[in-house]
């Protein structure tokens, strides 16, 4: 957030008020200060949105009022299909994962250390997977039907690719100092595996990992807008079907606030093992 | 880093001879039929399809359909995230309230929205280009943002000293000086818009255009032309790239010093 951060610009659009409130909470920090003023566009849009829909100023099939949004969402809680479909989603999400990381980390791992898998067969793999997994889709639904198989090669696919970048990177970009190291101290090949080699590379490793669990939730949306008979991507469709907004609304926002917050947790997982790393570094 | 990973030196042509290798190999489980055709078209067979669509127009006709759509989506979403993002980098205030709504907005998969814009704009070609316009916004938005927002103190200082007003300090300061940032936003909506011409076609109604050549290929249980289509869609992202990275190089080379 270096943006907020950044040298002061002159202000001459600041509308008093928000000067005055920010001033008033000096005090708290700066910090919830523009935590506040990030929070006023939204809800200025809400009470927009409030107002427009009381006036009728859209017909509530283009934009139902909140007030509707909210008590369809709190109706899927109660009958809990919200629950069903968020946990389908979610094992989705969690399979291709799985299935991705490791073939990420499997791949990756041989193309960096194999000379002759990275020019004979990394290249051809590189170009299929340079073409996003979207174009591949209705290819793969003729070998895997539309069916759970589908959706966690999909997601998978789209996990896999970061992954297996940056494992290849990082374990194929020992620096020459620490090679000579381990050749200098006669380390056998597994030693120098595991104590020259990983632990470089697992910062950079984390990272492609937090780049496919963001991937496998855009194609966990992808794949189940493309076919699915549950999850929240379905329940989108459905609504788009039904000409029920509401529940489109609903949906958007369930993934929205999810795929926001696994993003934040694999920060946080990121930062605490980027101490370690240059500890590490520095060290040796 | 990784200059083997990314680009192999030229001398090296094993990567070249690995792609010659593949196409042997798919072309020889062909012959000894080792592969249920009806799966894997032979090599040849999607060559000959290119040239049947070719000689029958179809496949130029489609590929122009989705390629304006494509490049209208583009124009109108970059323009868009050019202008807010300016707006945002020039006032520190505006950055703070409406910064964060943008970069949360950026958080939401970008496909969730496709059910909506279809139910506002309609699943035909309005639909899919406010889909396409919205690829494009969200990098372009962010990234000029960001290169105005740090353009360095002196210069600054200097358009405050001369008494530049605030449209004369985007114009000769700050878009100059952000111009390599938003560049790099404009590559990524590049790619970003061109993903989202192909979801839009086949998520939205079918419409002629490559997204409903991948359908048909797909339905129809035809392999030749699903191939076809594919290796027609990465070739355009390959190309898009390609001239993006040529015409940053370009305009950037007198940029730094």
């Amino acid at each position: 957030m270096t943006l907020i951060h950044s040298s002061p610009a002159p202000v001459p659009f600041a509308p008093r008020t928000a000067r005055a409130l920010v001033q008033s909470l000096a005090p708290l920090g700066a910090l919830s200060g523009q935590i506040l003023l990030g929070l006023s566009f939204p809800l200025a849009l809400l009470a927009l949105w409030s107002l427009g829909a009381a006036r009728g100023w859209v017909p509530p099939q283009i934009l139902p009022a909140p007030s509707v949004v909210w008590q369809s969402f709190l109706d899927l809680c109660a009958d809990g299909s919200l629950a069903l479909h968020t946990n389908a989603s979610l094992i989705r999400v969690a399979e291709g994962f799985a299935l991705g990381a490791t073939v990420g980390l499997v791949f990756g791992a041989a193309v960096g250390l194999v000379p002759a898998l990275r020019a004979w067969v990394w290249p051809p793999v590189q170009a299929a997977t340079r073409v996003n997994v979207l174009a591949w889709m209705p290819l793969l639904t003729l070998f895997l039907g539309i069916d759970e198989a589908l959706k966690v090669v999909v997601i998978g696919w789209s996990v896999s690719i970061p992954v297996i970048l940056a494992t290849a990177r990082a374990v194929g970009d020992v620096p020459a100092t620490l090679r000579e190291l381990g050749a200098v101290l006669n380390l056998t090949r597994a030693q120098r595996l595991r104590l020259i080699v990983l632990p470089q590379a697992l910062p950079q490793i984390a990272t492609g990992l937090r780049e496919g669990l963001a991937n496998a939730w855009q194609s966990l949306v992808i794949v189940e807008l493309f076919a699915s008979f549950e999850g929240l991507g379905y329940l989108m469709t459905w609504g788009r079907q039904l000409f029920q907004l509401d529940l489109v609304l609903v949906a958007m926002a369930v993934i929205a606030v999810l795929g926001f917050s696994l993003d934040l947790s694999l920060r946080a997982v990121e930062r605490w093992l980027q101490p370690w790393q240059t500890g590490a570094g520095h060290g040796r | 880093m990784a200059g083997d990973l990314a680009t192999p030196r030229s001398r090296d042509l094993r990567p070249i001879l690995s792609f010659v290798f593949v196409l042997i190999l798919w072309d020889l489980a062909h012959r000894f039929a080792l592969v249920d055709p009806r799966f894997l078209p032979a090599p040849l067979d999607i060559l000959t399809r290119l040239i049947s669509e070719l000689s029958a127009g179809t496949i130029l006709s489609d590929l122009a359909a989705t390629l304006r759509r494509n490049l209208l989506g583009f124009l109108i979403g970059a323009a868009a995230g050019v202008s807010l993002g300016a707006v945002l980098g020039a006032s520190r205030r505006i950055g703070q309230i409406v910064g964060p709504t943008v970069v949360a907005q950026r958080q939401t998969a970008l496909f969730a929205w496709v059910p909506l814009l279809a139910m506002w704009f309609g699943g035909g070609d309005s639909g899919k280009i406010a889909f396409i316009a919205l690829a494009a916004f969200q990098p372009t938005v962010i990234n000029t943002w960001r290169g105005i927002a740090l353009v360095p103190e002196p210069l600054r200082e200097l358009a405050a000293s001369l008494r530049f007003s605030q449209g004369q300090y985007l114009r000769h300061v700050a878009l100059p000086a952000a111009a390599p940032q938003i560049f790099t936003g404009l590559h990524t909506a590049l790619i970003y818009a061109w993903l989202a011409t192909v979801g839009s076609e086949l998520f939205m109604n079918i419409t002629p255009g490559l997204g409903g050549r991948l359908s048909e290929g797909s339905q129809m249980f035809e392999m030749d032309l699903l191939f076809l289509a594919i290796a027609i869609f990465g070739a355009v992202g390959l190309i898009y790239n390609s001239l993006a990275e040529a015409l940053e190089a370009q305009l950037l080379k007198g940029h730094r010093p």
